[in-house]
């Protein structure tokens, strides 16, 4: 495949919002967050449950479920504005180019089509193949994704596939139409540990050789640690760190990273006690006035109470935390 | 297993458990299917001890079976085979109405926060329910007062007894369920998977809590985990399993420092690397098969790279190794028969 023109950014989002309207009033999730995703890069977004990591992907699939809504920013891909695209405009996108891996292989998939059916459709929408060519290439996905036998396992229904091996279809299905970006949403979290190193060494193998550039939402640290290249750290829907893997794992300049960081078991540290971060994060309902972490947080200051931290540069990533806004200053 | 050196009775023995599960299909649809008897050997000839006061982890993927052996030694499943032995007693031949007091001795926390605590009591009837069932205090306010000490002891304030279990985030739901556990004063507590319905920060909290209650009260453990660093920093003594089999067990340094089973080293294999010192590793490859249908001999040979034809004939014995490990394997043990399998004294009864 041939672009005459290379983009330098693939997909840009910038101070994106979303706001969950309640009868308590408007919540919000995900509070002006921004980032770029360079071509086939590989981005992890980690955080725990809540923080709006899956949000953000969703937002960016144009899967955001009502009352949740943009009510800020804007998303960028290719160069075109993406999140004020109608729901016509966005399904031909999604899936051509711009693919989506789920949790949970088994309700992704439909249990009443084949394997081979959900495919060959999938692909027909977005290529233009007739029936034997779709087949082929469906076959060949399955082949490329290590389902043994292909030509067989083609119209075998999912049921009749193990966990790791239906998140392989849905892996092939995501990449049915090469598309530029794969949103993967904790894409190992259901499946066993042996089961999860494959399929994420399998898409790994599978974004650099389609050149597809993946966001990867996980709860898991070692997951992200195993697989991308940058990483976004969310807490409390806000990006708090972000930077390249191997920069954030060892030497996290946020406080949040690091406890979480230090609070991770290693095999073979035969520490009595683990590193802790004291409480849990806020709820979006109870959140403090300033940083949203400063409760939880060991060298919060006077300033954390009062004043959202801003996002700032440090070496090659970005840290929104007051104790380096004012080194810089 | 004699693995375990102690001089001292172990709390917990298990000799030659097993558990099968029968999934033969009702006896009409026999007739008109012409469907064959179908077995699931969840558990099978697990022997482990367990001392007093320490922690002994089970790990495992899906369908190992560990999670049947969690609840075979709480007594919620009726062992098919081989005893469990508790403070000397065996709890398999007690009846139902003489376990009462072993029940009050031995209690689970269990994996979902969210569906172990009843949504419609007040978090001090359900800490107070084992006070209550096993008669430890009859009186109200020395109740009362109880509860307030376990729940300030698992680092909640007794003011918390009085709000329902939804005004409490995931981690301090599991503070509950922990208070719960250890209000009858139990010696022995089975854990299947505390944490892994946690997030990170909040788990390492927890796993420090129980180690510190167990340094408190004396607590045994018995600890259930896919999680090889949790078990790894939660263990004295590891059992791995597969396929309802340990295939590898000992003192938990030991295994992790070097794992002999190839399984062991599958499973460490797969521990992602958080220190970025990308170590070099073997690709992984393969599945846990189905366990109605298990591979004939060693059930692991389809997936070990040291599989011979013997592995595919029979099953390989546990093997005695130094620094009282167990494993069993056909390669590890090298002589294919020549080394004495140990007898899990009273050496009966292994499938």
């Amino acid at each position: 495949m041939t672009l005459a023109y290379v983009p330098q950014t693939l997909l840009s989002v910038r101070d994106l919002s979303i706001c969950f309207d309640t009868r308590y009033g408007p919540l919000r999730a995900v509070d002006g967050i921004t980032f770029d995703l360079a071509p086939g890069e590989i981005l992890g977004m980690v955080g725990e449950s809540g923080a709006g990591k899956s949000l953000t992907g969703a937002a960016i699939t144009g899967l955001l479920e009502r009352p949740g809504r943009i009510d800020r920013g804007e998303i960028h891909f290719e160069g075109q504005r993406i999140d004020t695209l109608g729901k016509d405009e966005m399904r031909r996108l999604r899936g051509r180019k711009i693919g989506a891996i789920f949790q949970d292989p088994l309700t992704s998939l439909n249990p009443l089509m084949t394997v081979g059916q959900q495919l060959i459709q999938t692909i027909r929408t977005h290529l233009p193949l007739n029936r034997d060519a779709a087949r082929t290439r469906a076959i060949d996905l399955l082949m490329e994704v290590g389902i043994p036998a292909p030509d067989a396992r083609v119209d075998q229904y999912p049921h009749e596939f193990s966990g790791g091996m239906r998140q392989r279809v849905v892996i092939a299905l995501a990449l049915c139409a090469n598309p530029a970006l794969v949103i993967a949403d904790e894409p190992t979290t259901a499946l066993d540990v042996s089961i999860q190193s494959q399929i994420l060494e399998l898409l790994r193998k599978m974004c650099r050789d389609h050149g597809a550039a993946v966001i990867l939402v996980t709860h898991d640290m070692g997951v992200i640690a195993e697989t991308a290249d940058r990483v976004a750290v969310m807490y409390s829907g806000r990006i708090v760190e972000i930077g390249s893997v191997e920069k954030v794992f060892k030497d996290p300049r946020h406080p949040y990273t690091a406890g979480l960081m230090q609070s991770i078991p290693r095999i073979g540290s035969n520490a009595h006690r683990l590193a802790q971060i004291e409480g849990a994060m806020p709820r979006l309902t109870a959140l403090p006035d300033g940083c949203a972490f400063n409760l939880r947080c060991p060298r919060a200051m006077d300033i954390c109470y009062r004043q959202k931290p801003k996002s700032q540069a440090l070496g090659d990533g970005q840290v929104a935390c007051h104790l380096f806004q004012e080194e810089l200053a | 297993m004699n693995a375990i050196q102690q001089i001292e009775k172990p709390l917990l023995s298990v000799e030659s458990l097993g558990k099968t599960f029968d999934l033969t299909a009702p006896w009409l649809n026999r007739i008109i299917e012409r469907a064959q008897t179908r077995h699931l050997r969840a558990v099978d000839g697990l022997n482990i001890e367990i001392p007093r006061g320490k922690t002994f982890s089970l790990v495992g993927e899906s369908g190992c079976g560990k999670s049947t052996v969690a609840k075979l030694v709480v007594g919620l499943h009726r062992p098919t085979a081989g005893t469990i032995r508790f403070d000397g007693k065996d709890l398999t031949d007690l009846k139902a109405a003489n376990r009462g007091m072993y029940r009050r001795r031995i209690q689970m926390i269990f994996q979902d926060p969210y569906a172990s605590l009843n949504p419609r009591w007040r978090v001090r009837d359900i800490i107070a329910e084992p006070l209550r069932s096993f008669g430890v205090i009859s009186n109200r306010s020395e109740e009362r007062a109880q509860v307030g000490r376990l729940l300030e002891l698992v680092g909640l304030s007794a003011q918390d007894g009085e709000k329902f279990p939804h005004e409490f985030s995931g981690g301090q739901r599991q503070r509950i369920s922990i208070a719960r556990a250890i209000s009858s004063k139990p010696d022995f507590l089975v854990c299947d998977e505390p944490t892994s319905a946690l997030d990170v920060s909040v788990q390492s909290q927890i796993l420090n809590l129980m180690r510190d209650l167990q340094d408190e009260l004396g607590l045994t453990y018995l600890f259930i985990s896919h999680d090889l660093a949790v078990v790894d920093f939660m263990s004295d003594y590891v059992g791995v399993m597969y396929l309802g089999r340990l295939v590898e067990a000992g003192p938990a340094e030991q295994i992790f420092s070097v794992p002999e089973h190839p399984y062991t080293k599958l499973l460490m294999d797969t521990v992602p690397d958080i220190t970025m010192n990308r170590r070099d590793r073997v690709a992984v490859t393969g599945e846990v098969p189905n366990p109605i249908d298990p591979p004939t001999g060693c059930s692991f040979n389809p997936r070990c790279p040291l599989a011979t034809d013997t592995c595919r004939a029979t099953s390989p014995a546990t093997t005695q190794r130094g620094g009282g490990r167990v494993v069993a394997c056909h390669a590890v043990t090298g002589m294919h028969g020549n080394n004495s399998p140990i007898k899990p004294e009273p050496a009966q009864g292994i499938a």
